[in-house]
């Protein structure tokens, strides 16, 4: 890759543990400025170790790290930051309470007389922004009352901020739309002309495609290979990735037939968010949410189990109306219903409890007999759904804190199906989830639809719209737009959907529209 | 005009200590249109329940320096406490230190302010030191023995009372009386010295503080403290900064105090109400106590309504014993006013921290 | 056998292993200190502490404070000894229980505060304290004082049956036996502690947080209140502020025995030893006839030392 000159950054023989896992295992890598520099791997590879190392929030156990031809060690980010490497977390480094312009300039404000110069920070602030291409944030706003997506833009003025000679961007434009996600791609390509490194970790194909220079692999801990973009195909990567060769394979659906209603809803409005939707779900069949981010399907969950107040419209369950006022009364009988939420650490699981009380969280009133939990009962369930998901774990009594991202997701959705839910709802499950656990979790939502449960699934992933669903209904704008069956669900008609555009409809199994 | 009203929207925490303490002042001075009113009331209910002696009396008291000067020693105490409450409760800590270390510079104080001028401008000095140190040995193991605040500081304060208990067992010591008469009287015969010397303290230390990098560095750590981290904040200063200036501001309220008192007194309840009305008065005046959000002024106007209130029962002349239910149901209210926002919630998730 | 072991962890054993140093150390100062009789003299000393201690570890379980203690002590013993004088003999009979009921709505309207309002527990049981006060003061100077008290108050706090042990030793080892039952046994132990740990996960899993808040404030109220009762018993009167000595060691002992402040991790085993400590500490403090400052100044040191041993907290990392 850099041939000739100083590298610019270099790592050799790096190794990380947590604990007993190896989170990095002698990693050799160099980046080169003026090139835009991809990390790809599953979760779990070793490339948010990677970022933490560079940015010196974390300190490798072994190995040694060159920056500019100097060897280097950080022992904290505001070391790395002087020295010119500067990170974009994907879990943003913004004080929600304090201002845009705080938060920009939070470390080294314009000062006057010792004592910060608002005025020119917020001047400062202002330029910062509009060179990452966001005019529409005034820097007095509090970033507590900002979307995510602006919030992101923030987290990138402040970084250029810092005069970086390497950016890292982990995952930073997630949350983006299409036309601030241009900007932000122009803004890369500018830092990169003015001679910038920049270290970009995504899962987006497109995005690499779009703005990579080279591309790393990582796998396991382990730095698999880097090559320079175009030279390898996109199944190619993936195989690299993973390890192995790549299928994506879904099970495949029933044949259509006419199925009970189970989850009839009738103009549910919320707020501004959610208007007039209309749906009805039937058992034994999977029906997608999808559409542009934010358009209003978390929240159309959320109201469907009862977090939701204020909300318009009727709910009905085996043609029963029902109030669902709150998700102790979702769960109960009369209704019966599961949410697997978006954010499995702050609204799945308990992290530093065992994982026999996140997994028996929701049924253990269920498993007791007069105020006592049934021990033997409880062993017995949580035995059964442990096999049943393939949870690998230590011990019951292990903290779940302990487990991977992809075993979490399963505690989570063991805890629901200790429940025997009927209608079952996914809030973007496979997020942060690698690609073994996903092909598990399809299996498991087609087996539990062929038994007779009820599944409504939200996810951003449009492959998994085609593949798991059998009905999928495009949101915008806080409405369905459409509902799409049959051969009509392909990426084509997802896509175009979700930006509001026209499909084709009805077509035949012979391709021959109606 | 955007700046404004993002302002007004980023501040109106404030706007209940604020308009509380106008409130306390309009009605314990009877100053218009709330005096006016008050008393028609009065009349009024007295009219509807004719007897003997009038039942329902309002008599405010007159706006004048001797009334602000006897009324302010009480208010200014426990607003300079609760300008030191506020300062940890800022990084996301609580300091229930606060009326020890009140309590021990009192009874230094007692001790070493006589003599010579130059014996008194150390003397101010040694007192303001230990407090600022007591405060920074408090910062200390909440930072380096990374222990939570509420209860380090819960065992510290045992260890300071300790120390004024050790230096006064029993109530005594004196002070300089001219300083003394000077500090506890009125400024050009108007304004009382001890809002003058609040209003220094707001302008010479916490607004500067309030404005440096330092300063802010509280408000981030109590707003998110891995991000905070991430950012290159200096996170150990920020808080040794914060409890060392608590600890400044507790000496502060200990040489206003043994200037009133003339002595020194190691008196455990003392501190307790102090300790305890302080937590009140910085929630009262808009300070989240999650960190992030607040300011000691606002604190100072939590304190002020809180004793002014207080005080009601004389200028109503309820009966004495009316009076610890009445406080209490007072604070109680005030502290209710803040769960307004529970009822706009509208996604429940957004209820829990 | 195993399940015992496993349930000792390393604050638990600090703890004991101070006490029995302590217990050393008061030998040797006195050897008349070496006899069961003086153990269950400090072990009925500790009971009154250890009952309010108890219900101060389930709201510091949840991740809460309940400030209001003292005065909801207060309540239960003026309450007790009121209502012999109201009611004659049938008030000397309900005389306990009644005033376990106003330490329950006392605990209920605390609840209800965290639970639906979402005010902060420490500034709302900081206000109800206070009320609790003015209702207390009205009605000590209001009527005339009741000092009462009761037969069976005095026989519990006082008295000792079965071996000499003491009555309300026996009283707190009912208490801790109902507490450690429904900590380890039932769904809402668990509760208690998920909601400790995260309060949205909890209410996600379709929990009631709200009733288990409500629960656990009240518990604690009412085992306030108890306290209350039977220090009235023990001091055949109750008195203004008899709970305000009570709360800072309450808190100290919880912490002490390894639960963490923020909630959501505790045993109560260790909170039986934080209060055995405790109250061991001051006891051989007083024997030594040390002076009031050099007590606080060492109490205060022993907790801060004790915990930077065990109570550390994770270095921030992101």
């Amino acid at each position: 890759m850099a041939d000739g000159a100083a590298p610019f950054w270099r790592m050799k023989g790096v190794s990380k543990r947590y604990g007993g896992v190896r989170a990095l295992d002698k990693v050799d890598f160099e980046c080169a400025p003026g090139r835009i520099h991809a990390i790809l791997g599953e979760n779990g590879a070793g490339k948010s170790t990677l970022i933490k190392i560079i940015a010196g929030v974390v300190q490798p156990d072994e190995g040694q790290l060159e920056f500019l031809g100097q060897p280097a060690s950080f022992k904290s980010p505001a070391e790395a930051t002087k020295a010119g490497i500067v990170c974009v977390f994907q879990e943003l480094s913004l004080m929600p309470d304090l201002t845009v312009a705080d938060n920009i300039c939070i470390t080294d404000p314009p000062r006057k007389f010792g004592l910060i110069d608002y005025g020119a920070q917020s001047r400062r602030a202002e330029e910062l922004l509009r060179r990452a291409g966001c005019t529409d944030v005034h820097p007095d706003e509090l970033v507590k009352n900002l979307p995510l997506s602006r919030r992101q833009m923030v987290e990138i003025a402040k970084a250029l901020g810092r005069k970086p000679k390497m950016l890292i961007l982990d995952e930073a434009t997630s949350a983006l739309t299409a036309t601030d996600v241009a900007k932000v791609y122009q803004t890369l390509k500018m830092l990169r002309q003015e001679g910038l490194s920049i270290l970009y970790i995504s899962h987006r194909m497109h995005e690499i495609a779009e703005l990579a220079d080279d591309c790393s692999v990582f796998r396991n801990g382990r730095h698999i290979e880097t090559f320079p973009k175009g030279s390898k195909s996109d199944d190619q990567v993936v195989e690299l990735m993973i390890g192995r060769e790549y299928k994506h394979v879904f099970p495949p659906k029933p044949a259509p037939s006419a199925r009970p209603c189970v989850l009839q809803i009738d103009k549910l409005s919320w707020n501004d968010r959610l208007h007039d939707i209309s749906l009805s779900v039937n058992r034994g069949e999977i029906v997608g949410l999808g559409g542009l981010d934010g358009q209003g399907q978390r929240e159309l969950l959320l109201a469907l189990f009862g977090v939701l107040r204020g909300c318009n419209g009727t709910v009905a369950i085996d043609g029963k109306p029902q109030r669902i006022a709150s998700p102790r009364h979702a769960k109960s009988a009369d209704v019966g219903m599961a949410l697997i939420p978006e954010d499995r650490k702050t609204e799945g699981l308990m992290l530093p409890m065992s994982v026999r009380d996140n997994i028996s969280m929701a049924a253990i009133s269920q498993l007791s007999k007069v105020l006592v939990v049934d021990r033997a009962a409880e062993n017995a369930r949580i035995a059964e759904m442990v096999q049943k998901l393939g949870i690998k774990i230590g011990s019951i009594d292990d903290p779940v804190a302990t487990l991977s991202g992809g075993n979490q997701q399963k505690v989570v959705i063991g805890k629901w199906l200790m429940t025997d839910a009927r209608i079952v709802l996914l809030n973007d499950p496979t997020r942060g989830i690698d690609v073994g656990t996903k092909q598990e979790l399809y299996q498991l939502l087609r087996s539990l639809a062929d038994a007779g449960t009820t599944i409504l699934f939200y996810t951003t992933d449009y492959d998994e719209l085609v593949g798991c669903c059998d009905r999928v209904a495009i949101m915008y704008d806080g409405r369905i737009l459409r509902e799409l069956a049959g051969a009509e669900i392909n990426e084509h008609n997802i896509v175009a959907s979700s930006l509001n555009l026209p499909v084709e409809r009805n077509l035949q199994p012979g391709g021959a529209a109606a | 005009m955007r700046s404004l009203k993002l302002w007004a929207a980023a501040n109106n925490a404030y706007f209940l200590g604020v308009g509380l303490c106008l409130l306390a002042f309009a009605v314990y001075f009877g100053l218009p249109p709330i005096g006016a009113l008050l008393s028609a009331m009065m009349d009024g209910l007295n009219a509807l329940f004719p007897a003997d002696l009038p039942l329902f009396t309002y008599s405010p008291l007159p706006f004048t320096p001797n009334v602000l000067n006897t009324a302010a020693p009480k208010a200014v105490l426990l607003a300079l406490v609760a300008m030191a409450q506020t300062l940890p409760v800022l990084t996301r800590g609580l300091d229930l230190s606060v009326g020890a270390i009140f309590v021990m510079t009192n009874c230094i104080a007692s001790v070493v302010i006589s003599g010579t001028p130059v014996d008194l401008a150390i003397g101010v000095l040694i007192v303001l030191f230990c407090g600022t140190l007591a405060g920074l040995l408090n910062g200390l193991v909440v930072v380096f023995g990374r222990l939570q605040p509420i209860i380090v500081t819960l065992a510290t304060g045992a260890i300071y009372l300790g120390i004024a208990l050790g230096i006064r067992p029993i109530p005594g010591g004196g002070v300089d009386k001219e300083l003394s008469s000077f500090m506890t009287g009125l400024l050009w015969g108007q304004v009382p010295m001890v809002l003058v010397l609040l209003l220094f303290v707001v302008l010479f230390i916490w607004i500067p503080f309030r404005r440096s990098v330092i300063g802010r560095g509280c408000y981030a750590t109590g707003s998110a403290e891995g991000a905070a981290f991430l950012s290159g904040v200096e996170i150990a200063n920020s808080k040794l900064a914060a409890y060392a200036l608590s600890g400044l501001f507790c000496a502060i309220a200990g040489l206003v105090q043994t200037f009133y008192t003339q002595s020194g007194e190691a008196s455990p309840p003392s501190a307790g109400f102090y300790t305890l009305n302080s937590i009140a008065a910085v929630v009262i005046g808009g300070t989240s106590l999650f960190g992030g959000f607040g300011s000691a002024i606002g604190s100072i106007f939590g304190a002020f309504s809180l004793r002014t209130i207080v005080d009601w029962l004389f200028v109503f002349e309820l009966p004495p014993l009316w009076q610890p239910l009445f406080n209490g149901i007072i604070l109680l209210l005030a502290v209710c006013l803040g769960a307004a926002r529970v009822f706009r919630v509208r996604n429940r998730l957004e209820l829990f921290t | 056998m195993q399940r015992i072991l496993k349930y000792i962890d390393l604050p638990i054993l600090i703890v004991f292993g101070f006490i029995f140093i302590l217990w050393l150390a008061a030998v040797a100062l006195d050897a008349s200190f070496f006899s069961v009789g003086y153990l269950l003299q400090q072990l009925q000393t500790a009971s009154f502490l250890g009952i309010i201690a108890s219900g101060a570890m389930l709201v510091i379980l949840l991740g809460h404070i309940d400030l209001s203690i003292p005065w909801v002590v207060t309540v239960g013993g003026m309450m007790a000894t009121a209502a012999a004088g109201w009611w004659g003999d049938a008030g000397a009979v309900i005389a306990l229980p009644f005033a376990m009921l106003c330490g329950l709505i006392f605990g209920i309207v605390n609840g209800l505060g965290v639970a639906y309002l979402r005010i902060p527990s420490m500034i709302f049981t900081l206000g109800v304290n206070a009320v609790a006060q003015g209702l207390m003061v009205l009605h000590t100077g209001g009527f005339a004082p009741q000092d009462h008290t009761t037969e069976l108050m005095h026989w519990l706090a006082v008295k000792r049956s079965l071996w000499d042990i003491p009555n309300v030793l026996i009283v707190w080892l009912f208490v801790g036996a109902v507490i450690v039952f429904m900590l380890r046994r039932t769904p809402l132990g668990r509760y208690i502690y998920a909601v400790g740990n995260r309060e949205s996960a909890t209410y996600l899993s379709g929990v009631s947080t709200r009733g288990v808040l409500i629960t656990c404030f009240a518990l604690c109220s009412t085992l306030a209140a108890l306290a209350g009762v039977l220090l009235a018993g023990y001091s055949t009167k109750a008195y203004q502020a008899m709970g305000d000595p009570y709360l800072l060691p309450a808190i100290a002992a919880v912490v002490l025995g390894g639960t963490n402040i923020l909630g959501g991790r505790g045993k109560y085993l260790g909170t039986v030893g934080g209060v055995i400590l405790i109250t061991l500490l001051q006891s051989i403090l007083s024997v030594m006839q040390m002076e009031e400052a050099y007590r606080q100044v060492i109490y205060g040191v022993v907790i801060i030392g004790m915990l930077l041993v065990y109570g550390r907290s994770a270095k921030v990392q992101s």
